[in-house]
């Protein structure tokens, strides 16, 4: 930490015994913890880029293939949209969930039951929720760039480019920051590992087919698009799309305001969760 | 800073040892790990925390960094109120666990330098705080190999390293050399040798009788979640052992036979295996020691007699 000196102060040692240290003054929250928990994940990342990037970027890539030139061929079009742009962009939301809520997930449960890197962590001046932002900022900053590869394959594809998109890793961002923190929260909760079979079928699934990534949540019953409403996916989904194809602005506050306040109800549960785990 | 030393002092007089535990319990659900535990430990110090498993050692461990919040009582760190402020006293202590909790895919120098941004080492110090660590353990030629390809004593000494790569005041260790050979364990005991003539506290908890004897300034035996003796390794023994210990061996009738009399007298005694032995045998008078018979073997008393008769448990 740059400028470790500014606010310390002496650890109270009697009678000059012992060693005497420089205790800097820490707040409740510091960026310190969230630079040293990054320094880790980077030296991780520098080992198994290419294997983290060809998963993140290439499974995407055969949903939209599959799904653009599969159903493509049926359906030319959807509303307005070419049914390959409709489902690049929906894809993207796909990218988004799945590049975030596994790491959360499964990164969350090794390091803290089998790994205890977190136990060891938390022996040094880092806190729980320290611990639990930082992990989740690293997640949802990889997710932000590796979701945007459905587009850029787009772009080859016919899909007209628009300066709105340079607002989709925003978009993303936000959304797999709360994904990331869902998969944590899950980590948290669940008895063992195998537990997560539950969680990927019962909730991940539903959450990607309900959220109008390959088909519009128009086409659905009712209730099913009421549900839609209530899954963070479609509100990214949906700012995914205004942004390639043009912003509406007053919906699209509302859809980014559904990911900030998704986000910030993970983060919340997530904090308590890990804290419930890791403090005994 | 004199006066911020001063006011924490006033504040609570426990402030004043680098550690200072008073009334701690802490349960899990029915299980009290902690039970009304009070100790201090002065700096400068390294005391040894004796006690079979499940006596709180690594509970009390935890406390101390808030990975566990004590239920009752005072916790005082450096001067610091646990858990108020956990934070920074864990800033300037280092703490190496039981379990080794290393990253096995980063090298041995990622590992520290992880560790160091963590423990807020200043950027300008990182590179020199981790060489020097390194050097410390002895792995400078083994800083870029992945902690997967060291041996057992490497990564146990790079745990070592990475509690201190921020010089800390005080450093907890816990049971440091469990499951290590003699060899490895005599090269740890070397290393936390020095941190003691550096003048670090330390606490060491431990159930190897000899590593205690070794390196501890003073001992707390720990039984049920609470310290039942302390002091000076030699001054435990004078006080629960005496200077002489005398065992006995035969069959199970004459080893029995041999406690009831010594006992009658007035004299501890523990079993170990196929003996007895008495306790403090320079007090033993003649009259005892004919009834008791001439198969006695006299030799010195030691800590592992006093852990016995104290806590009533084995030792390794």
């Amino acid at each position: 930490m740059s400028g470790a000196n500014r606010g310390v102060r002496e650890v109270a040692l009697p009678q000059g015994a012992g060693k005497t240290v420089q205790a800097p003054r820490l707040r409740r929250f510091e960026f310190a913890p969230v630079a040293g928990i990054w320094r880790h994940e980077l030296a991780l990342y520098k080992r198994y880029w290419k294997s983290q990037s060809f998963a993140s970027m290439v499974e995407p890539t055969f949903f939209l293939l599959a799904f653009g030139y599969g159903f493509g061929s049926m359906i030319a079009m959807i509303g307005d949209y070419r049914y390959l742009d409709f489902v690049a962009t929906g894809v993207v939301g796909v990218a988004a969930l799945f590049t975030s809520v596994f790491p959360g997930m499964f990164n969350g449960y090794i390091r803290r039951v089998f790994q205890h890197t977190y136990d060891a962590m938390l022996a040094t001046p880092v806190d729980v929720h320290e611990l639990v932002t930082a992990e989740a900022l690293w997640i949802a900053a990889k997710s932000a760039v590796y979701s945007c590869t459905p587009l850029v394959v787009a772009l080859f594809f016919g899909l007209d480019p628009s300066f709105g998109m340079l607002l989709v890793p925003f978009v993303t961002f936000f959304t797999a920051l709360g994904f990331g923190l869902f998969g944590t929260w899950t980590s948290s909760v669940v008895p063992s590992i195998n537990s997560f079979d539950y969680v990927i079928t019962g909730v991940v699934t539903p959450l990607f087919l309900i959220a109008g990534t390959f088909f519009p949540v128009d086409a659905l019953p009712g209730w099913a698009q009421k549900a839609a409403y209530l899954n963070p996916l479609y509100h990214c989904v949906e700012l995914v799309r205004d942004a390639v194809f043009g912003l509406d602005p007053l919906a699209d506050l509302g859809h980014f305001g559904a990911l900030v306040l998704f986000a910030a109800l993970m983060w919340v549960i997530a904090v308590r969760g890990m804290r419930n785990r890791l403090i005994d | 800073m004199q006066r911020a030393r001063v006011e924490d002092a006033r504040r609570d007089p426990g402030a004043a040892a680098a550690i200072s535990l008073r009334g701690v319990v802490k349960r899990f659900g029915d299980f009290t790990a902690v039970d009304g535990l009070d100790l201090e430990v002065p700096a400068g110090v390294c005391l040894g925390l004796l006690g079979p498993n499940g006596a709180g050692k690594s509970t009390t461990m935890k406390m101390l960094t808030a990975q566990a919040i004590a239920d009752e009582g005072g916790i005082h760190v450096l001067g610091f109120q646990v858990p108020r402020e956990a934070k920074r006293a864990r800033a300037v202590m280092g703490v190496v666990p039981q379990q080794d909790n290393l990253d096995e895919e980063l090298t041995a120098r990622e590992n520290l330098e992880v560790f160091a941004h963590l423990y807020r080492v200043p950027r300008r110090a990182r590179r020199q705080a981790v060489d020097d660590a390194l050097a410390l353990a002895h792995l400078t030629g083994k800083q870029l190999t992945k902690v997967d390809d060291l041996s057992g004593g490497m990564r146990r000494r790079l745990l070592i390293a990475r509690g201190l790569v921020h010089s800390p005041a005080l450093v907890l260790l816990d049971e440091p050399t469990v499951g290590l050979d003699p060899q490895v364990r005599a090269e740890l005991w070397g290393l936390i040798d020095g941190l003691r003539a550096g003048g670090t506290t330390v606490l060491m908890s431990t159930h190897y009788i000899e590593e205690a004897e070794r390196l501890a300034d003073e001992c707390a035996l720990m039984s049920h979640g609470r310290v039942i003796a302390r002091g000076s390794p030699s001054a435990l023994v004078a006080e629960y052992a005496g200077d002489r210990v005398v065992e006995h061996y035969g069959p199970p009738g004459r080893l029995t036979e041999v406690e009831r009399i010594a006992r009658g007298a007035g004299l501890s005694t523990r079993r170990t295996g196929p003996s007895v032995s008495v306790l403090k045998a320079e007090t033993i008078p003649p009259s005892l020691e004919d009834e008791l018979g001439p198969d006695g073997v006299r030799r010195a008393a030691s800590l592992e007699d006093v852990f016995v008769v104290l806590t009533g448990e084995r030792v390794e």
